[in-house]
Parts: structure tokens; C-alpha cells; sequence
């Protein structure tokens, strides 16, 4: 079994809060209102999907996910 | 009636101020979409271009070395550039500008509003009363962005007659008769140079006396920087809302099914408010070419004016599946109704506070309603889309 973690790429997040309102167990905001994973970004199983709707949700690309 | 030349094509000479756009732009946009990804049009100084592909659209928000945001409205005849920062703004200049402003946006800052959102539509809603109809646009939607606006930047509540007077000469007429622009940014300004003139050295906690001590790179705020600022809360924040609200409101009249839905599963709200705000995205940007480049194939000449149309790219079917159809339990929705790239709506957070409480609040006071009899809804032109009259029925009738 692979455990999935969510990250956020600063450079492309531009502060939709798109993932903080889906994934709020996985995803905060700072005080300028942009994304990063709660953490250390690791995604318990309960909330895999989830955080892919995250994923699929922000118009820039910049939630990330991977399998370790 | 027009008052622009009829447009026979709508690939080489296309008008948004034309009534069947202003009317309903979707087949207008689905057509180009099938044959030519980038549009012209002389009518516009310097030539203008629209893309209605969300590749392209995405392409042009990405690139500010071809495209400025200096001028963010196209225009009929080019006004002398009024700086907003930072929506005007280009990189460098941009993200100071955008930073400073910010963290009076963010989520946790918006989030206090929600008790004064709620209770100001409430207001609203009990003096409709027990009417059997009203016009949901005049007598609710337009009230409330304007009212929380002027509660967050410390100015009368009472002066949103004024506001939404000087939105509509800048972003509606202003667009085919400059002369009605300057006049109202001088009215605006002078309105806010009497507001910081009453703050002297006594803040309170607003946004205007927040921008009074703010300091970028170590420096206060120049007077012209702090007024176009404030210029742009009053401008951006209000009629863009409103449409907002008034095209969720418009949608549930006329989609009796959705409304239902939505009465009975609360739990909708989220995917439905991201619905509505992709297939019914208010704003219409603009930008400027600043150095000759190609597009989607279609080259983009210097000093020309681009449409740059997040609502068209929120109904392109190669990005959204069933992209004509509102659908809200959606739950892939990336729109782009805010924006993409550097200039996301810094309200955006505001803005989706405001539309869910107004629709939760009618929803909670009116969950039966429908357009009225003979209704004639009228919709907004051009570069803020969205119902100016909405007659509705309310209750079961």
C-alpha cells in the first residue's frame, strides 16, 4: 500500500483556497491567503479522495500529490 | 435598441456591447469556439481581440510580458491609463502592491464579515415582507456587496446609491462614451480624499485607515497609489458580487428542479455556488499588447486590446465536460471565475461569502419562487455580466 501526500508548489498558488475549502483537514492558508498541506502532508486513507478533488480543483495547478 | 452597428460576424467584428451578447453570449461564444479561437474587431481603438477557448484565455493571463494590465477595460476610444494598483499593474510593481492588500482578503479576515453579511440580507429580506412579487436585482442582490463594502471600508452604508452610480459610467457607459469616465474617478477621489481628511490622525479599524498606515517597501502609500487603490475596492467589489448573486437567483428561477434540490440538500451549497460562478462568471478582463506575439496560432498586434474573457473560457467543452450544462453537485470545477494566474480576484474569499449567505438567506425566507409573469429580466453590458431587473414571484403563487 502506497501513502499518498499532498503539497502545495508556492510558485503556482495564487490563493484560490480551493483546497483549504474541500481538504480543510489537509490544506490552511497563511495570513496572505495562500495554500500550503497541513503538516508533514501526509494524506490518511479516509481522506484520499479528497484530496484529489484538491487536486482537481484548483484552476492552477499547484496542489501536488504523490505516492510514496 | 443598439446603438452600435449591427454585427453580421461575429469572428471578424465582434461587438460585446451588442444586444444578443449582452442577451445571452453562450451560442456566440460556442460558435467561435468551432471556428476561429481568437476574434477581431476594429470597432475598438487600436483593434481588439477575444479568445473563447480556455487555452488561450489561461495562455494570455500567464503571459504579462505580451500583456499589460494597465488598461483592463476595453474601450471604444483609449482613455489616458488610470492606475488601480495592483490590478494595473505589472511585474515588477505588481506583487508589493498585491501583497499589501492581501491579508485584509484572506479567508480568516473575511470570515469575521459573516454575521454582518447575514444580518444585512435579512434587512433587505424583511423589508420585501410578505410581497408577492419583487425585483430580486433592485430590491436585494444590489444592496448587499455595496453595503459590506462600505461597512469594510468605513464609509455610510447609505452611500451605495452614489457607489453604484459611478461603477455603472466606468465599467457600462463609459465604454462607448469616455468623456463620462473621468469625471466619475474625479468624484470618486475627491469622495475619499474627505474620508481620509475625517480619519486626521484618529484611525479606526477600516480599510481605508488600514491603507492610511500602510507602508510598502518601507514607505507609506503615495496619494495617487492610495486612491486608485481605493477606487478599485469600491469598483471591483460591488456590481461583480451583485451579478454573482442576481445570476444564482436568475438560475433558480428558471430551474425550478435545481432550486428544490438545493432547498432540500444544504449540503449542495459548496459545488453549487462554484457552479454558478463558472457557468455564470460575472467578469470580463482586459488587457493590453504590449509587444507583438501569437496566440492559438492568431497573431496579437502591438497597442491592441484584448477581451480577456474568463466566462467564455468557464463553457469550453475541451475543459469542463457538459460545459453548457449546470450541474450543482459538480465536483471537478477548476473555473476560472476569478481570474488566473497573478491577478486572482483578491476578493475572491468576499465574494463567495456574500453569495453564499444572499442565497442561503433567500433560500431560507423564499424556497419557492419563480420568474414573474410577463417578467422582462435586463442584463448588465458587457464587462460585468449580470441581471439589472429580475421581477419574481415569490411563494407558491
Amino acid at each position: 500500500m502506497k501513502t499518498l501526500r499532498v503539497r502545495v508548489d508556492a510558485e503556482r498558488c495564487q490563493g484560490h483556497s480551493r483546497c483549504c475549502a474541500i481538504a480543510p483537514e489537509l490544506f490552511e492558508s497563511d495570513e496572505l491567503g495562500n495554500a500550503h498541506a497541513r503538516g508533514d502532508g501526509l494524506v490518511p486513507p479516509q481522506l484520499e479522495a479528497k484530496a484529489q478533488l484538491a487536486m482537481k480543483n484548483c484552476p492552477e495547478h499547484a496542489v501536488r500529490i504523490s505516492h510514496e | 435598441m443598439s446603438k452600435h452597428a449591427p454585427v453580421a460576424d461575429w469572428a471578424s467584428d465582434f461587438d460585446h456591447r451588442d444586444a444578443r451578447w449582452i442577451e445571452d453570449p453562450f451560442p456566440i461564444w460556442e460558435e467561435l469556439r468551432g471556428r476561429c479561437p481568437v476574434a477581431q474587431s476594429a470597432r475598438f481603438e487600436d483593434g481588439a481581440y477575444f479568445a473563447s477557448r480556455y487555452a488561450e484565455v489561461r495562455e494570455i493571463a500567464y503571459d504579462s510580458e505580451h500583456f499589460s494590465s494597465r488598461r483592463v477595460i476595453v474601450r471604444e476610444k483609449k482613455v489616458p491609463t488610470q492606475p488601480a494598483p495592483p490590478i494595473t499593474s505589472d511585474p515588477p510593481e505588481h506583487t508589493p502592491a498585491r501583497k499589501l492588500l492581501l491579508p485584509a482578503f484572506a479567508p480568516l479576515a473575511i470570515a469575521r464579515l459573516e454575521p454582518r453579511a447575514r444580518a444585512l440580507c435579512r434587512e433587505l429580506l424583511d423589508a420585501i415582507g410578505d410581497a408577492k412579487t419583487c425585483d430580486a436585482a433592485v430590491d436585494y442582490t444590489q444592496h448587499i456587496p455595496v453595503r459590506l463594502i462600505a461597512h469594510m471600508l468605513g464609509v455610510p452604508e447609505h452611500d451605495g446609491d452614489l457607489f453604484r452610480r459611478w461603477i455603472h459610467l466606468v465599467l457600462e457607459v463609459g465604454n462607448s462614451d469616455e468623456t463620462v469616465i473621468l469625471p466619475a474617478l474625479q468624484e470618486m477621489s475627491a469622495y475619499f480624499m474627505a474620508e481620509i481628511k475625517k480619519r486626521g490622525t484618529q484611525r479606526g479599524d477600516d480599510l481605508i485607515s488600514f491603507l492610511l498606515d500602510a507602508k510598502m517597501e518601507g514607505q507609506p502609500l503615495s496619494d495617487p497609489h492610495l486612491l486608485g487603490t481605493l477606487r478599485l475596492l469600491l469598483v471591483a467589489g460591488i456590481d461583480t458580487t451583485w451579478s454573482g448573486i442576481g445570476a444564482s437567483l436568475w438560475h433558480l428561477a428558471t430551474h425550478p428542479e435545481d432550486r428544490r434540490r438545493l432547498v432540500a440538500d444544504r449540503s449542495l451549497m459548496p459545488t453549487a455556488i462554484e457552479e454558478f460562478l463558472r457557468a455564470y462568471a460575472p467578469v470580463t478582463m482586459a488587457r493590453e499588447v504590449v509587444k507583438e506575439t501569437t496566440v492559438g496560432g492568431c497573431p496579437f498586434k502591438e497597442k491592441g486590446q484584448v477581451l480577456l474573457s474568463f466566462p467564455a473560457a468557464n463553457r469550453d467543452p475541451a475543459k469542463f465536460p457538459q460545459a453548457d450544462q449546470v450541474l450543482i453537485d459538480r465536483a471537478e470545477n477548476p473555473h476560472a471565475a476569478f481570474g488566473l494566474g497573478r491577478h486572482r480576484c483578491i476578493g475572491s474569499n468576499l465574494a463567495r461569502l456574500e453569495m453564499t449567505v444572499a442565497i442561503e438567506e433567500w433560500l431560507a425566507r423564499f424556497p419557492e419562487f419563480s420568474l414573474a409573469e410577463g417578467a422582462k429580466v435586463t442584463w448588465s453590458e458587457g464587462t460585468v455580466r449580470g441581471p439589472r431587473r429580475l421581477p419574481v414571484a415569490l411563494g407558491k403563487g
